[in-house]
């Protein structure tokens, strides 16, 4: 939401401004239909909010990436959240209910979300040479980091054999990942723009693509603190939490007072 | 850097449920957290219905909320086993019979 929420004073018509709002709103959501389904586990929403504050709480490793131009809009929405769709459909039916319940309502607001950027990227694609250009500079940007959501390798996975055991994950990271990489190389077609990997392939034998090599060691910098935006990201997030603070001690003030105002009238009565 | 959290600052849980314009009744929809009853339905508003999908929503404290308890749900909901009686599949003697 921070990277795309930076472009809303910037969109170039109020009508890619009033949709861009729309998807960082349905981004805000999905966020607390996320802290909702893990508060059922017994953690406060408070206490998980100050371990992401204070650095503690993972959180997906794209959000530490910038995006550098109005490109970038079209790229997230097209790549990011097609990776996180790819990803989060087969969660939909995960074991654990208030989790696959969550993902139910954002897999239908992400479906939105990757036709936006798929029409900003398709419009650029086909303005003038220099928005062509941006549209394909921010698709090479994007490329890597979205590949990368889909997690480490299988053989480096150290949660996803207790996720698929519980039946929480139901598909390995490469297989979603090459599955990603198939629909990625028959969209870009439509886009007239390609893919910055020339070794991806399709293979004869197991009938499935495969793309070239990523760089796991940017990865594992990105989910240790250390990504472009890392520090940035946390501060805003802690910046807002600062700034919104008069606006929850005044509604719990009034709803304290309302409740007294109630307590009276029925003692009175 | 840490941030103390701020005590007095933890909203109750409210269960949110909303009734779709062809939906018969209301449905559990989410929860949220929300400093009373007024700011819990705005709250709702804008975080379940953001694309029509209901005409009513109620709001409840979670706390308010009792439920059956899932770990004794083969006795607790034991009655109906064995009763095939209580539905209209079991009659079969009026097969055939239309408008019945």
């Amino acid at each position: 939401m921070q990277p795309e929420a930076n472009w809303i004073s910037r969109a170039p018509s109020l009508k890619r401004k009033a949709i861009l709002m729309a998807k960082v709103q349905d981004e805000a959501g999905h966020g607390l239909y996320l802290y909702s389904a893990a508060e059922t586990l017994g953690q406060p929403r408070d206490q998980m909010m100050q371990d992401l504050m204070d650095g503690k709480a993972k959180y997906s490793s794209i959000f530490n990436y910038p995006a550098r131009t109005w490109a970038d809009m079209g790229a997230i929405g097209w790549m990011v959240d097609g990776a996180a769709i790819a990803n989060q459909v087969p969660l939909c039916r995960a074991s654990f209910g208030p989790y696959g319940r969550a993902m139910v309502r954002v897999c239908k607001e992400e479906s939105f979300h990757q036709r936006q950027g798929f029409e900003i990227l398709l419009e650029l694609s086909n303005g003038t040479p220099e928005q062509k250009q941006m549209a394909q500079e921010a698709v090479n940007r994007w490329y890597a980091p979205a590949l990368m959501m889909f997690g480490p390798p299988d053989d480096d996975s150290p949660n996803s054999k207790q996720s698929m055991a519980w039946n929480i994950k139901r598909f390995s990271n490469d297989e979603l990942r090459n599955r990603f990489v198939g629909m990625m190389m028959e969209q870009v077609k439509v886009l007239g723009l390609t893919l910055p990997d020339k070794d991806i392939r399709f293979n004869e034998e197991t009938k499935k693509w495969e793309h070239g090599p990523l760089d796991w060691d940017e990865f594992h910098e990105v989910l240790a603190g250390r990504g472009p935006c890392n520090a940035q990201r946390l501060e805003r997030r802690r910046e807002a939490h600062q700034n919104g603070a008069w606006v929850r001690e005044a509604a719990a003030a009034y709803a304290e007072k309302q409740a007294m105002k109630q307590a009276e009238k029925e003692s009175a009565a | 850097m840490t941030t103390e959290p701020q005590a007095g600052n933890v909203w109750p849980i409210w269960e949110v449920f909303v009734r779709s314009s062809r939906g018969l009744s209301h449905v559990h929809a989410g929860s949220l957290h929300a400093p009373d009853a007024a700011m819990a339905l705005r709250n709702a508003r804008d975080l379940y219905t953001r694309r029509n999908e209901g005409v009513s929503i109620w709001v409840v404290p979670a706390e308010a909320i009792a439920s059956s308890d899932p770990d004794s749900k083969g006795s607790f909901f034991e009655s109906p086993q064995g009763k095939d009686y209580r539905h209209a599949t079991y009659y079969t003697k009026s097969e055939g019979v239309k408008h019945l």
